[in-house]
């Protein structure tokens, strides 16, 4: 029943290339179908391999199923192999359990993206290769795999986001992972030089003959290349970004597999681990202290993003560390227990953000949230049952990996242990408490998704402003001009008074009886005028108060608002935020936000959801701690640990422990029900931005990157750069004619290179000549 | 040619079979240059077939040679100028093999462009003439001879486009450039001819093994110089900056020739002169040699990476996998050398597939290879954009593919001969160059072709070019054995004093 190992990698294979050749034609959703089914049966031959495993005797239960050898050079070749043991089998069966359910999760996520079909093409690749990467019985396929899952994330976050904003996440995405498979890399030389073979068994077997700088070498090399891949400080930049790929994937690649398999290789290497614990332990001690840095540093970043996948994301890398740190205590069987139950809720708790942000109108920020536990009903329960799980409390499945992993740390005895064990321990509280305000943000509390958030406010209130200032100045011009027109009338009044006076002289002087009937026309006339501009003035006047009050009310409104804005108190934590007198000024995506209305998700996404939930639930199962017969896991594992390990804390300790770490998760707990559900305290004492700006770390690379870091890049390649300079530039210019090309050479370019041969040369001849001396 | 001189000038007993393939080469190339002057009309299909026809002859008689060799062993001919052992016979197959391949993309690309006409046959064939000689050579002055014939021509193909600009220009730096450093390597030779007091390669390992010299700098100096003029014409830093320019304004079938062709038979005159003449001096010029591959990878992956044009990147990642071959030269070993030789083998049909594909989509003018153009190939032509895939999978080194064993043979070979620095700045290269490929396979599969994508087709005699490259480097990717039973062979048997 082990030959069933053959079907698992072919399924998704033959997903893979059936896609390819007729996806497109399938269309959705029967595509997506198809994936889910390829991952489906690679699950289902994984059962039967496990049962064939399981039916050997426990010393039998490593397998190496030979595909065919691989001569790369005459003395040295490499088996193309399957190592199945209990290791492989056991991240097999939630690789391809999870990779299953998120498949069927994705054919509901991706309704309606007119890439549907190209997105299982590489989901079913991806499997594929994390297969590779499992069932690798040597370090060279296990990079095959390797490679190809990265590829497979970077295909599948650039597949929504090819514009230049991403640009800088690939670079840093690239730089980290470089760093990391050059690791891996000289890691597998350094292996075929030193102990001439680089298959698992091999170097477990020879680890205790290797000498300590070798040794000592052959791990940092390699932990060089898990801290790339499972986003350990200082290389786990590129994680959270890759965050902006579609959920699912983030939920598969980002969370549950891919980011675990430097856990994994770790733990496949576990000979040369428990070597180095022997004889080196320094090496161990600079995995668990990155481990437990990171878990450490994550979970203050996590406290204050607003982003509901940013803090899963950070959450994530945090998680990691702890998984490094039990590798780094030596114990293996946590670190991989951990890994499982993670994998659970971990996946769950991204496809229930998946279901949140597709139920809000892909909005992603959890400060609109709230209230969401009403509408949706089934999200928010399997999600909460998630919380429970990463949060540590018992008797969900989280709480038992992560207590055995400090459990490890504090066996490791001394003060370095106690120490590892107390950030762990901190840690976890904070876990507990970034998770609780993520739901308690998202699912409790009233539903605002409608209320303008405390920026839009503030833009309300700008507007708002801006308008009663618009409306003083308005009415100030206009009551200048009413002045101005009623000045001007006074004026026509003036003159057509002293045209009267001179009309009354000119007809008291009037000679004749002729004269005096034309002068008292004109008296006539004028006294006519006069009576009209004093209707105008009076009208001018009236309309010059009238302006004069607007004017006066409009300064009054804006010294209101101004009052009214200098006045606006904070509002509470918790209570609803509204722009009060600006209400009328908030952004138009406030209300088109008001009229969206959140629904539960469909059938497809909310099954994986209630599975999911379940494992974490009962998760804990697996690797209980109170009596030997429990260890189920441990049992399990052991054939492919080469040693066993039994913790030196007596029982009460072990009792003692886990209380206290109860304690803290209670206290983290809490703590969030303090600020976010009961508003006893302003969040924005513990949101700091440095935490929401990750320590400027992330910016500080970024800057790097685009500035100096760019430059020293492009700089390399000084040589070169200013010749595609002169080759874009020349063309255009470039005279037709026989003597053009002289021309091109005088212009400096070739005397140039010619310059560049010329200085090579005096260096190299520098060089022999002195040997030369010597 | 050299047959001619060779007799009536000394006179020394010539064994004609073992010149055969660059006879063929040689007398191919004439003939149907005399018979197009002589026949205005012939057919450019004839030409071509011809041309590829002068090469497998080579390549026929190659094999031969080599069943030859595994009888009767290596010797030397024409006064010992010639030598004949697996390292020569190996190498005309990679060097007779590229000229095959860069005609029959040639064959379209000059019917595209309206530059009908037998030249760049001929010229390619005598290119490759000179190189196969560069292979044989086991005495400096022929060596030299064999250079310039190879150099000469190649500075024509590189002008060979009429009508572009950048053709002519790459065709005149790559001239200037190149006599200037043959000057060098010129006056090397002297040198070292000064401090031995033989052109001959066995002679002056000979003197070298039998005599200490009191006074090294004459050797010494000698030695830096050549090493000036060879890195030149294999593209290795800081000797590379022609090779972006040139590439880019190169004939695409020419530049296939290049890198395959060119490239393979200065590496052949390294391995030769500096691996096996000069390894009891291996502790004078192999750190040269350490910092000059160190350069020529760091500059061609890192460099590769801004580029915009797919033809530039593609040079500078010819100047990476040039410092992958360094490797295999500073090993200084049987192993080093082998790996090389596969290396050449492989990269020869690596690069020559990849042009093939190139070729085709640089379309009409041959100079569209920005990324945008490559977008969406995946879907319009999803067996081209498969066969890129596969050659850019094996410039990545991604296992099962030749490019993999070709790269994993030198750098093992480098860690075996203690060479660890360079080795980890190889492991460094390799890493960074699987990031390059990475950006065509995006621009390829993922984004949506541009809405003026040119409709492209695939010729027939590339179609053959791109099949035999997908085929060569699958199989021995897949099986190496095949190929590295006589690249492990192949080694250069006449120099060690037999």
């Amino acid at each position: 029943m082990v030959d069933f190992v053959y079907l698992v990698p072919l399924f998704p294979l033959l997903g893979f290339i059936s896609l390819m050749l007729v996806g497109r034609r399938l269309g959705e959703p029967a595509a997506g179908y198809l994936a889910t089914a390829a991952c489906g049966g690679a699950f289902a031959s994984t059962v039967v391999t496990f049962f064939g495993i399981r039916g050997l005797e426990e010393e039998e239960r490593q397998v190496t199923k030979t595909l065919f050898n691989w001569v790369i050079a005459g003395d040295f070749g490499v088996d193309v192999a399957f190592l199945v043991d209990p290791l492989s089998v056991a991240m097999m069966l939630f690789v391809t359990g999870i990779g299953t359910l998120i498949h069927l999760y994705s054919v509901g996520y991706m309704h309606g993206d007119p890439n549907f079909s190209k997105f299982f093409i590489y989901l079913n690749m991806f499997v594929f290769s994390m297969l590779i990467l499992v069932l690798g019985d040597n370090l060279l396929l296990t990079f095959l795999g390797w490679e190809g899952v990265g590829a497979c994330s970077y295909f599948l976050v650039s597949f929504w986001f090819t514009e230049e904003k991403n640009a800088m996440a690939g670079k840093k995405a690239f730089v980290t992972n470089r760093v990391g498979d050059w690791g891996f890399m000289v890691a597998t030389f350094l292996a075929f030089a030193t102990i001439g073979s680089i298959d698992y068994l091999t170097i477990n077997g020879t680890a205790a003959q290797l000498s300590t700088p070798v040794l000592a070498a052959l791990i940092l090399l390699l932990f060089v290349g898990v801290m790339g891949k499972s986003a350990q400080f200082p290389l786990y930049l590129w994680l959270p970004d890759a965050m902006a790929g579609p959920t699912p994937v983030s939920a598969l690649i980002h969370a549950a597999t891919m980011v675990t398999s430097g856990v994994y290789l770790l733990t496949r290497v576990n000979g040369l681990i428990y070597e180095a614990l022997l004889h080196a332990q320094w090496v161990t001690n600079i995995i668990a202290w990155v481990g437990v840095g990171t878990a450490f540093f994550a979970a203050t970043i996590a406290i204050a993003q607003t982003d509901i996948k940013k803090v899963l994301a950070y959450s994530t890398v945090s998680q990691l560390g702890y998984m490094v740190l039990a590798v780094g205590s030596g114990v293996f069987v946590a670190a991989i227990f951990h890994m499982i139950t993670h994998a659970f809720f971990k996946a769950l708790l991204f496809l229930g953000s998946g279901s949140v942000i597709h139920g809000m109108d892909d909005d992603q920020d959890m400060r609109r949230y709230g209230g969401l536990r009403k509408l949706m009903p089934i999200t928010s329960a399997t999600f909460i049952i998630g919380w429970l799980a990463i949060a540590g409390v018992p008797p969900f499945a989280g709480f038992w990996s992560k207590d055995e992993i400090l459990l490890s740390a504090w066996d490791l005895g001394g003060l370095n242990g106690k120490l590892l064990w107390f950030f762990g321990l901190i840690t976890a509280l904070m876990t507990a408490f970034y998770m609780s305000r993520q739901v308690f943000m998202t699912f409790y509390g009233d539903y605002r998704f409608g209320d303008p958030d405390a920026d839009e406010v503030d833009e309300a209130w700008a507007a708002y402003l801006a308008h009663a200032q618009d409306a003083k100045l308005e009415a100030g011009t206009a009551a200048d001009d009413a002045i101005e027109a009623h000045t001007k009338a006074v004026a026509a009044l003036e003159t057509a008074r002293e045209a009267y006076v001179d009309a009354q002289i000119e007809l008291s002087q009037a000679a004749d009886e002729e004269a005096t009937v034309a002068a008292q026309k004109v008296v006539d006339a004028k006294s006519t005028a006069v009576d009209k501009a004093e209707a105008a003035e009076e009208k001018a006047q009236a309309a010059r108060d009238e302006a004069g009050a607007v004017a006066k009310a409009a300064s009054q409104a804006d010294a209101d608002a101004r009052s009214e804005a200098s006045r606006r108190v904070e509002p509470a934590p918790g209570e609803q935020l509204t722009a009060g007198a600006a209400s009328e000024f908030v952004p138009a995506a406030v209300k088109q936000r008001a009229e969206h209305h959140p629904h539960e998700s469909n059938w497809q996404m909310t099954t994986p959801l209630v599975v999911l939930a379940v494992l974490s639930i009962f998760g804990g199962l697996l690797n209980l701690p109170f009596t030997s017969d429990l260890h189920f896991l441990e049992h399990w594992l052991e054939p492919s640990i080469v040693f066993e390990h039994k913790f030196a804390a007596s029982g009460l300790t072990k009792w003692i422990l886990a209380i206290v770490s109860i304690v803290a998760g209670g206290i983290g707990i809490m703590g969030a029900v303090m600020i976010y559900l009961k508003h006893n305290a302003d969040p924005k004492k513990i949101e700091k931005p440095i935490l929401l700006d990750a320590w400027g770390y992330d910016r500080a690379v970024s800057a790097f990157m685009g500035g100096p870091g760019a430059k020293m890049f492009e700089g390399i390649a000084w040589l070169d750069a200013n010749i595609v300079d002169g080759m874009v530039n020349g063309t255009g210019s470039f005279v037709r004619g026989s003597g053009s090309a002289v021309r091109r050479l005088q212009s400096g370019l070739v005397r140039s290179y010619a310059l560049g041969i010329t200085l090579g040369s005096v260096a190299l001849l520098a060089w022999f000549l002195v040997r030369v001396a010597a | 040619m050299i047959l001619a001189q060779a007799q009536t000038i000394a006179a020394p007993s010539v064994d004609v079979s073992i010149l055969l393939p660059m006879l063929f080469m040689a007398v191919g190339g004439l003939l149907i240059l005399t018979m197009t002057s002589i026949k205005k009309d012939i057919p450019a299909w004839f030409i071509t077939s011809w041309a590829v026809g002068s090469c497998g002859g080579a390549i026929i008689s190659s094999i031969v040679l080599w069943n030859q060799l595994g009888n009767d062993g290596a010797s030397s001919t024409v006064a010992g100028a010639v030598g004949f052992d697996g390292f020569s016979v190996f190498l005309t197959v990679v060097i007779a093999s590229a000229v095959a391949m860069a005609s029959l993309l040639a064959h379209p690309y000059l019917e595209r462009e309206g530059l009908e006409g037998v030249e760049l046959h001929v010229l390619l064939l005598l290119s490759g003439t000179g190189g196969i000689v560069m292979a044989f050579s086991n005495d400096l002055i022929v060596f030299f001879l064999g250079l310039e014939t190879l150099s000469m021509a190649v500075y024509v193909l590189a002008a060979m486009h009429r009508r572009r600009i950048q053709s002519q220009e790459a065709g005149m730096k790559y001239f200037v450039l190149g006599a200037f450093s043959s000057t060098f390597l010129l006056y090397g030779i002297a040198l070292i001819y000064g401090a031995t007091g033989s052109t001959n390669l066995i002679e002056i390992q000979g003197f070298l093994a039998n005599n200490l010299l009191v006074e090294d700098g004459l050797l010494l100096g000698g030695i830096a110089l050549l090493i000036v003029g060879l890195a030149f014409k294999v593209g290795a830093a800081p000797f590379h900056s022609w090779t972006p320019d040139v590439y880019d304004g190169a004939p695409t079938p020419v530049v296939a020739y290049m890198a395959s062709g060119v490239k393979a038979a200065g590496f052949a005159a390294l391995l030769r002169i500096l691996s096996s003449t000069f390894s009891s001096v291996v502790d004078d010029w192999v750190p040269a040699i350490e910092v000059i591959a160190a350069l020529t990878l760091i500059i061609g992956s890192l460099s590769a990476i801004v580029q915009t044009n797919v033809k530039r990147m593609l040079a500078y990642s010819s100047i990476s996998h040039a410092g992958f071959i360094m490797l295999g030269v500073l090993a200084a070993s049987d192993r080093g050398t082998s790996a090389a030789l596969f290396y050449l083998f492989t990269y020869a049909f690596l690069v020559s597939g990849t042009m093939a594909a190139l070729t085709i989509l640089g379309g009409k003018g041959d100079n569209d290879f920005s990324f945008e153009s490559m977008q969406g190939l995946g879907r319009r032509k999803p067996i081209l954009a498969f066969a890129l895939m596969i050659f850019l999978f094996a410039q990545a080194g991604i296992p099962f593919t030749s490019g993999f064993v070709a790269k994993f043979g030198v750098i093992a070979a480098a860690v075996d001969s203690e060479n660890y620095w360079v080795a980890i700045v190889a492991v460094f290269a390799a890493v960074v160059g699987a990031f390059l490929y990475l950006k065509v396979l995006v621009s390829m599969f993922l984004q949506e072709p541009q809405d003026n994508a040119r409709d492209v087709e695939i010729p027939g005699s590339v179609g053959v070019v791109l099949a035999t490259a997908v085929v060569v480097t699958l199989l021995f990717g897949i099986f190496p054995g095949l190929l590295d039973g006589f690249a492990t062979d192949a080694l250069v048997e006449l120099t060690t004093g037999q």
